[in-house]
């Protein structure tokens, strides 16, 4: 037998413990991947949808860092006023 | 007799039921079609739907019905002989779970891979969906009381396995972070986990543990069924793949390590059956052959635990139609072939018939304990391995796969219980922490109303549990016999097992009603008249839903 079959079989092997390993629980993993995204995309899209953000408030924080930042970004951006609620500038 | 005699005769025929008998439901009684679309791919969503390789499904099948249930109901029931142990469970497997297996996965294909409960109700009547529910939930219910006994038994008689048997959590757990969170190629820690297994089971064997005689007025079994409970709780909490995942594909290589190390050994050991084929000096109190024998022995033979399996997963990822047989029918046949090695290991791994008459002096008493005896005795004789290292190896790979039975059923049981909170509006109950009390409080109570307080390793719940699984797998096949009756097929060969088995558990309970309750055994004796009571509504409804089907298919149409 050739080293290339060899090598052949064991990806074989491999592939086969592999799905012996994930299929029965495939599901289920899958599912609570499917619940986290499902979590972090209602995070994402709640101020579209009229929910407040929690993440809004935790940002506030970073105000003072960002302040000087921010200003310049909204100016060149062509807005006078900040556009975020959450986060206030001038 | 030599044991290889039977051990051929076995192969032979369930090899035989595979190519010829298989061969013939697939292509006249099921028709199954190479270019039938199957829900795994029409339906394909890449979480439940996926089209799977058959050696994997296979794999699956097999792993998840053998596990220590064919171990325990032949150990029991060789008691009257290993001549109707032998026919009930090769035949069984041929004609009846093969067929059950095959056909749930084929039923459950062509009602859009949902579990033949939940289409029963279209098929056959919302009368039998909820007769499906309720038989369901107390297999369940009793399948963790009856592992916790199982397994505490086995470890208060094989001390060496203790060790073993926690250590594979750890291997597990670690397993499962390597996999799962490192990354780490599946082989690797296959292989250096397996070997770890192994020298833990060399370390066991030199280091037995025993729990203390009496703890807080608790025996050492029933010491063992708290801990084990104990364990279930925090398990069935833990995320699948950080302990069942990893730990389900241990048992699957053990399975067949074990398989393969019983029949090798068997083969070069060729030891004599010293039990006799019929038992005609069975011990006082001993229930009557027919109908105990069919529902002691109800995984090895036929069980309705498969139809939840080859429905609920296997269907659903079916890749062509054809793969069908092969899956259901070999699956369920690797489970007869350990039934099979379990009967020649409690009926030839004893020294004399006196030796074997020392162990089975009462009925029910049996068991895992019994297996590991008789196994690691011809293992012993066949690989030159020390008969206590043996003895360890077998009590760890029983003891392993009734626990994994238990993590799930204690999981399954838990999301029944919150499943009720939603429909009835209950918070409390949807709760997972209060879901899981509740479900291991239940099982706990049953495991101690069934003989596990008094640490006497009284299995009087084995005949109920193997009851209640009879009568699902007559459910599943009335559910494929009626399809068969729409479909204008031939429907004698799911039907004549489906009446048989069903007979056989109504005439069980009925028996067992009287025994339990002169023998005052009154939290069984209340689960069995419901059991009797779920057995007469199946009884009803096949007969109703089949007369009704036969007259709407000879009917003319149009």
């Amino acid at each position: 037998m050739k080293w290339a079959d060899i090598k052949e079989k064991l990806r074989w092997c491999a592939y086969l413990a592999s799905e012996a390993y994930n299929m029965p629980y495939r599901s289920t993993v899958a599912r609570a991947k499917r619940e986290q995204d499902d979590l972090f995309m209602l995070l994402i899209f709640s101020e579209m949808m009229g929910i407040p953000n929690p993440a809004t408030y935790y940002t506030l924080e970073l105000q003072p860092i960002m302040l000087e930042r921010f200003h310049d970004w909204h100016t060149r951006m062509g807005m006078e006023h900040s556009p975020l609620d959450g986060f206030r500038c001038c | 007799m030599s044991a290889i005699v039977l051990a051929v005769i076995g192969l032979v025929a369930i090899s035989s039921g595979y190519f010829f008998y298989s061969k013939f439901i697939a292509e006249k009684i099921y028709q199954l079609d190479p270019d039938f679309e199957t829900p795994a791919h029409t339906m394909r969503d890449d979480v439940d739907y996926i089209p799977t390789h058959r050696i994997v499904l296979w794999g699956h099948h097999f792993t998840a019905v053998a596990g220590a249930a064919p171990i325990i109901g032949p150990a029991i029931a060789v008691i009257w002989g290993w001549l109707p142990a032998f026919i009930w469970v090769i035949g069984g497997t041929i004609f009846f779970a093969g067929v059950h297996d095959f056909g749930a996965i084929w039923a459950s294909v062509r009602n859009r891979g949902t579990s033949v409960g939940s289409f029963s109700g279209d098929v056959v009547s919302p009368r039998a969906r909820t007769l499906f529910m309720i038989v369901i939930f107390f297999l369940l219910l009793m399948v963790n009381a009856v592992f916790a006994v199982a397994i505490s038994d086995a470890l208060v008689a094989s001390p060496s396995a203790v060790i073993p048997v926690w250590s594979a959590i750890a291997v597990a757990i670690v397993i499962g972070v390597l996999i799962y969170k490192v990354g780490v190629p599946i082989l690797w820690p296959t292989v250096i986990g397996t070997i770890i297994l192994y020298v833990v089971i060399y370390v066991g064997d030199r280091v037995p543990v025993e729990l203390p005689e009496v703890f807080l007025g608790l025996g050492a079994a029933p010491q063992w069924i708290v801990i084990l409970f104990a364990y279930a709780l925090v398990a069935s909490l833990l995320p699948v793949w950080l302990l069942l995942q990893p730990r389900d594909y241990i048992n699957g290589i053990q399975l067949i390590i074990g398989l393969g190390l019983l029949f090798g050994a068997v083969f070069i050991a060729n030891p004599t059956i010293v039990a006799p084929a019929f038992n005609t000096n069975v011990p006082e109190g001993t229930p009557p052959l027919i109908p105990l024998l069919f529902v002691t022995i109800a995984c090895g033979a036929i069980s309705g635990f498969h139809g939840l399996v080859a429905s609920g997963t296997t269907a659903k990822q079916l890749n062509k139609e054809t793969d069908a047989r092969f899956v259901g029918y070999l699956g369920s046949s690797g489970e007869g072939l350990l039934a099979l090695v379990t009967i020649i290991a409690v009926t030839a791994g004893f020294a004399s018939l006196a030796e074997w008459e020392a162990t089975y002096t009462a009925f029910g008493t049996t068991g895992i304990a019994t297996f590991v005896a008789g196994g690691s005795t011809i293992i012993a004789a066949g690989t030159g391995l020390p008969v206590e290292f043996a003895a360890t190896l077998l009590a760890v790979m029983a003891v392993l796969f009734a626990g994994t039975t238990m993590d799930a059923g204690v999981r399954l049981q838990r999301y029944i219980i919150q499943e009720w909170g939603t429909i009835y509006k209950i918070p409390t109950l949807q709760n997972g922490y209060i879901a899981t009390f509740l479900a291991v409080g239940a099982c706990l109570a049953l495991a101690f109303g069934a003989g596990g307080s008094d640490g006497q390793g009284g299995m009087s719940i084995w005949p109920l549990f193997g009851t209640t699984n009879q009568l699902l797998a007559g459910l599943t096949l009335l559910v494929i016999s009626i399809m068969l009756v729409k479909l204008r097929r031939r429907y004698i060969f799911t039907l004549v097992p489906m009446v048989f088995v069903t007979i056989m558990a109504f005439l069980a309970a009925l028996y067992q009603l009287w025994d339990l309750f002169t023998s005052q055994q009154y939290v069984l004796v209340g689960l069995d008249i419901l059991i009797v009571i779920a057995a007469i509504f199946v009884l009803l409804e096949a007969t109703s839903a089949f007369f009704r089907e036969k007259r709407a298919a000879a009917a003319p149409s149009g």
